[in-house]
C-alpha cells in the first residue's frame, strides 16, 4: 500500500513548472509565452496546498486564493498590452518586438 | 490507494495538458491543454480538502481566465503561422539539455523515495478548507491583504481600458 505523500505533489508541481518553463523559453507566440506563465503560477499554488496540508496548516490555501486574485489581474492587463501591439504591428511574436534595442 | 489511483490519472492529465500547451501549432489546442491542466489541479485540490479553492480555480481560471485567452486568441487570429526557428544559437539545445537534468533529478527523488526536505510531521487533522474555515483567517489575520487585492483589481481593470482603449477617429501612429 503506497501512501501518497506530499512530495509526490511537489514533483508534480515541479514537472508542471518545468514545461512551463520550457515553453517560456523555446515559444515564441506571446499568447503561448502567457499561458506558459499561468502554467507556472498553478504549479505553485499545488506546492502552496501540498505544503498547507503536510504542516497542518490552513494558511497555504489562503495564498492559493490571493495568487489567483494577482494572476487574474495579470492575466487583464497582459492581454491588453498584447492586443495593444497586435493592433500597432500585426504580429504578436516576440521577436519583432526589438524598438527598445539601443 | 484511491488517493494513488486519483493522482496517477489526473496528474498524468495535468501534465499531458501541460505538454499540449507548449508542443501544439494551433493556440486554440495549446488553450485547451492549459484548461485541461486547470480542471486537473482542481480535481488535486479537493483531494487535499481544498474546497473552497477549488471551486474558485475551475470559476475563475477555467472559466473566466481561459474564456478570454479563447477570445484574445479568436481576435488576433489562429491562422497565423509561427515562425519556429531559432535565431540564438544552441538556445535550443541548452533549454532540452536542462529540462532533461531536471526530469532526471526529479525522477530520481519520487523513485528513490526520499522526501526528507519535506517536514511530514503532522500529528493533527489534516486543515479543511471549507469555506467557513478559510473565511475565518481570512477576514481576521489576513484582512488588509484581502483588501489591497481590491484595489488591485480595480488599478487591474482601469489599465485594461486604458491600454485597450482606442478612439475611432484618431489614427495610430506608426513607430519611427
Amino acid at each position: 500500500m503506497i501512501e501518497v505523500t506530499a512530495g509526490w505533489y511537489l514533483s508534480l508541481a515541479a514537472v508542471l513548472f518545468s514545461i512551463g518553463l520550457l515553453g517560456i523559453l523555446v515559444r515564441r507566440n506571446a499568447l503561448i509565452m502567457f499561458m506558459c506563465v499561468e502554467l507556472m503560477l498553478n504549479a505553485v499554488n499545488l506546492t502552496f496546498v501540498a505544503a498547507g496540508r503536510a504542516l497542518g496548516n490552513l494558511e497555504g490555501q489562503v495564498s492559493v486564493f490571493f495568487v489567483l486574485v494577482v494572476a487574474a489581474a495579470e492575466v487583464v492587463v497582459g492581454l491588453a498590452i498584447i492586443v495593444a501591439i497586435f493592433r500597432r504591428r500585426e504580429s504578436a511574436s516576440v521577436d519583432e518586438l526589438s524598438s527598445l534595442r539601443g | 490507494m484511491v488517493e494513488l489511483a486519483i493522482f496517477v490519472l489526473v496528474g498524468s492529465a495535468a501534465i499531458a495538458g501541460a505538454l499540449a500547451v507548449i508542443f501544439a501549432k494551433n493556440p486554440v489546442y495549446a488553450a485547451m491543454g492549459l484548461l485541461a491542466t486547470l480542471f486537473s489541479l482542481g480535481v488535486l485540490y479537493v483531494v487535499n480538502l481544498g474546497h473552497l479553492i477549488a471551486a474558485v480555480q475551475v470559476i475563475v481560471y477555467a472559466g473566466a481566465v481561459m474564456t478570454l485567452f479563447l477570445f484574445v486568441i479568436m481576435m488576433i487570429g489562429v491562422d497565423r503561422v509561427e515562425d519556429t526557428s531559432e535565431p540564438l544559437k544552441y538556445q535550443r539545445q541548452l533549454v532540452i539539455g536542462l529540462a532533461g537534468i531536471l526530469v532526471v533529478t526529479i525522477g530520481a527523488i519520487v523513485l528513490g523515495g526520499e522526501f526528507a526536505w519535506v517536514p511530514l510531521a503532522v500529528d493533527g487533522p489534516i486543515p479543511n478548507g471549507t469555506v467557513e474555515n478559510i473565511a475565518g483567517i481570512m477576514f481576521t489575520d489576513w484582512l488588509l491583504p484581502f483588501e489591497v487585492t481590491a484595489l488591485l483589481l480595480t488599478i487591474g481593470a482601469a489599465g485594461a481600458i486604458a491600454l485597450a482603449y482606442y478612439p475611432a477617429n484618431v489614427p495610430i501612429e506608426e513607430p519611427e
